[in-house]
């Protein structure tokens, strides 16, 4: 009834200084929720300084959707800062541990051969099963998964993104 | 010392004159601390209305307002005022009691994750773990709830930090890392504002209810008078700008005045101060505005851009935002002719809806009630209201004189609140008359605070217009609904004379507009609180009317 014209969305990734203590990913995580804000992914962890924690959220978003989203994450008390990273001039990495059915040599060996490419590890060999580590931009972890995809995964657990501007000194 | 202790002497020295609340388990040391307390604590006699009574004291003296509860029940009871402060960015800061830190996470004995419940309607809360935290804790809690855009801050302390002793310090100066409320809005947009105002022909005012939060009232009114600029308020923003002012235009809205729903649809410049464009507002988002431009003075920058794109953004403090508009404007001001042809459209739709609104037929109604309140209060007497109809006449048909004497709940629309609430406001200004419009369910839900009235010589008059009907609901149904009536009579009953005399209050019932004279100047001069039933035709509609998801332009102006 009161929607809006239709935005194009695309990719962003946002990254937030918090402050490190109890409850703070919860407000977050509520605030995402009551406002129906789509995150695709949330990776949380330490940073060079005690106590602050830095969070990356990775969001397919038209523009005015993504202005609200930092917005109102600048809004919470707990949160310190927030910047929208131009992901041209941002290094982001994520991990993936893929394991993935192989019971036959050739399977095993195509999979060790395309971990290779991929500038993989492999972590773990069973009897039915080869555990890969792949580090990358999500693309690239999506064309490993796409490209093992037919052998069968077992499981699969994605980190989210993480992410940090280019150059400069500033946190 | 004790943390309880620490926390009544906190809140010393943050000026508190009064608490309300009600105790429990989990809070019974916190309790014991305020019989030494210096401030006055008022007992209610149900959580929701100690966080109404503190929401409409922190409206009127414009600092928090302080409620306690114990956990579980207590605290959730508590919920309803926190959520309706939160909806109207109300400074309140909420103390509860916990179970001891041990138990957390237990399940225990009325053990409630309060913050978590709360923590969608709250601005901010807190859980010391040590009673050496409470002092700086507290200041913290009155100062993010007071500051920047207000709202409630919740301090939930767990029985054993209020038992610990520590040795405490309590701090002069504190810093929230994360939280900079004091804005000051940007110089050249303030320039592109006085610029798009220059070359409006037909700009229009919408002051919304962050006039009143800031207590701009005089800035707005400077203004408003030196570039001669119509002012149309929201409801929240009602009495921001007198309504007797020669260039007042009232509420607009879903039951907006007839002319200002009318005058702003034909504007072609808007300036927001302190409006969130709410759906109730401003109809149909798409079609407000459209062709025109938007200037919002706004202290949240979140706002700017969430329900409307605007054309400049002023965020800051609208006192010293208008302050600054005002100085640029005085040097570059073209004198504008007070005759211009905006301002006679102002006077030609005011009288042409006087001369075409038709006035409900029957000997008392809501508006002849209200016009003869409003000529017998005086103009600095503080009006609240209940939710519904009731409501929504008192912002067609009373006029706010004295900026910043009405206030009701108006972003979450809570049943009950304006009760306690106009107690509330009555402890922040006992020299004042303090009247509550209410319907009768509304009062319903939250009577049994006519017990602290009583008991408290707060005494306030509750203008009961009494349809024995939820009927705003009843109006919908009769409107979209083909009248089928379904859950909303309430059959006569109580009978609220009986009810204003069970708790030792006055209560008058006014069948003419005779009586209800008489009613009103009894109730002026009554040291208890006064219950006038004024009983309303059920069928009697609020008009006009803007259909939800409707623009505007699209306002029903009666049957
Ligand atoms: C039955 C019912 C019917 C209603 N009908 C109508 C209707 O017809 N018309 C109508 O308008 N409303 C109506 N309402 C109320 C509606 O739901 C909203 O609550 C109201 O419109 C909000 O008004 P607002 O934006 O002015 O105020 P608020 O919700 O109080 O928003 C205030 C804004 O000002 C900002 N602010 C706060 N402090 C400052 C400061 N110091 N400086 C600068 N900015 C500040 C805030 O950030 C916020 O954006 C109705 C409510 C009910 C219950
Ligand atoms: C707590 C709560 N419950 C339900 C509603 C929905 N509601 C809005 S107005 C209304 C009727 C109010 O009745 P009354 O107080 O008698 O006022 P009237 O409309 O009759 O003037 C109801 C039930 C509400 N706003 N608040
Ligand atoms: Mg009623």
């Amino acid at each position: 009834m009161f929607a809006t014209t239709v935005q194009k969305e695309s990719w962003h990734i946002v990254s937030a200084l918090v402050e490190n203590k109890p409850g703070v990913l919860f407000r977050v995580t509520n605030l995402f929720r009551a406002r129906s804000f789509n995150i695709e992914s949330i990776t949380v962890g330490s940073t060079e300084q005690q106590d602050l924690s830095r969070m990356t959220i990775t969001t397919n978003s038209d523009e005015k959707t993504l202005d609200q989203l930092v917005k109102q994450l600048r809004k919470l008390i707990d949160v310190i800062e927030v910047k929208v990273l131009d992901t041209d001039k941002t290094v982001y990495r994520e991990l993936a541990l893929i394991k993935i059915r192989a019971v036959d040599p050739t399977t095993r060996s195509e999979i060790v051969n395309y971990a290779t490419i991929f500038r993989g590890n492999i972590l773990d060999i069973g009897k039915e099963t080869i555990t890969v580590e792949i580090t990358g931009t999500p693309d690239k972890i999506d064309a490993f998964k796409n490209l093992v995809e037919h052998y069968g995964i077992a499981q699969l657990s994605r980190t989210g993104v993480s992410a940090l501007p280019r150059g400069g000194v500033e946190s | 010392m004790t943390g309880a202790k620490a926390l009544i002497q906190a809140l010393e020295k943050e000026g508190v004159d009064v608490v309300f609340g009600l105790p429990g388990g989990a809070n019974l040391p916190i309790y014991d601390a305020l019989v030494d307390a210096n401030f006055r604590h008022i007992l209610v006699r149900h959580e929701q209305s100690a966080a109404h009574m503190a929401d409409g004291y922190a409206r009127i003296k414009r600092k928090a307002g302080v409620c306690f509860a114990t956990s579980g029940p207590g605290a959730t009871n508590l919920i309803t005022g926190i959520a309706t402060a939160y909806a109207d960015s109300s400074p309140i800061v909420a103390v509860t009691g916990q179970v001891p830190l041990a138990m957390i996470g237990k399940d225990a004995f009325q053990e409630t994750d309060i913050i978590g419940v709360a923590n969608p309607c709250t601005k901010y809360s807190f859980q010391p773990r040590a009673a050496a935290e409470i002092p700086e804790m507290i200041k913290k809690a009155v100062y993010i709830a007071e500051s920047g855009r207000p709202g409630p801050v919740l301090v939930d302390i767990p029985k054993d930090v209020q038992q610990a002793t520590a040795d405490m310090k309590f701090p002069e100066l504190i810093k929230v890392r994360g939280y900079n409320p004091n804005v000051e809005a940007d110089l050249s947009e303030m320039a592109r504002a006085v610029e798009l105002l220059l070359n409006a022909e037909r700009p229009i005012i919408m002051a919304g209810g962050g006039v009143i939060l800031s207590g701009a009232f005089s800035e707005l009114q400077a203004l408003a008078e030196l570039v001669k600029i119509p002012v149309v308020t929201t409801f929240k923003g009602k009495g921001a700008f007198p309504e007797n002012h020669p260039l007042a235009m009232g509420p607009i809205g879903m039951h907006g005045h007839a002319e200002a729903n009318k005058i702003i649809v034909e504007a072609d410049c808007i300036v927001a101060v302190g409006a969130r464009f709410s759906d109730r507002s401003v109809g149909k988002f798409d079609e407000f505005g459209k062709g025109m431009s938007i200037i919002h003075l706004d202290i949240d920058p979140a706002e700017i851009g969430k329900n409307k794109s605007v054309d400049v953004a002023l965020v800051g403090d609208v006192k010293s935002s208008l302050r600054t508009l005002v100085k640029m404007f005085s040097k570059k001001m073209i004198k504008k002719d007070s005759d211009n042809p905006w301002l006679k459209r102002r006077k030609e739709l005011i009288q042409y809806y006087a001369e075409t609104l038709k006035d409900y037929p029957r000997e008392i109604t809501a508006k002849k009630s209200l016009k003869k309140l409003r000529e017998l209060l005086p103009a600095n007497a503080i009006v609240t209201t209940e939710v519904g109809q009731c409501q929504m006449w008192a912002s067609l048909h009373f006029d706010v004189i004295t900026p910043g004497t009405f206030f009701s709940s108006t972003g979450l629309g809570t049943m009950g609140f304006g009760f306690p609430a106009s107690i509330g406001a009555k402890a922040a200004k006992p020299n004042v008359p303090v009247v509550d419009i209410a319907g009768d369910g509304s009062f319903n839900m939250t009577e049994n605070s006519l017990a602290v009235s009583v008991l408290d010589k707060l005494p306030v008059i509750v203008f009961l217009m009494n349809n024995y009907m939820l009927g705003m609901v009843a109006q919908w149904q009769r409107t979209f609904y083909n009248r089928r009536y379904s859950g909303v009579h309430q059959h006569n009953c109580p009978d609220y004379v009986k009810i204003a005399d069970a708790y030792g209050a006055q209560g008058i019932r006014a069948e003419s507009m005779h009586e209800l004279d008489k009613a009103i100047k009894a109730a002026l001069k009554s040291d208890v609180a006064t219950v006038i039933d004024i009983p309303i035709d059920p069928e009697e509609d609020v008009y006009p009317f803007v259909a939800p998801g409707t623009g505007l332009k699209d306002m029903i102006v009666g049957a």
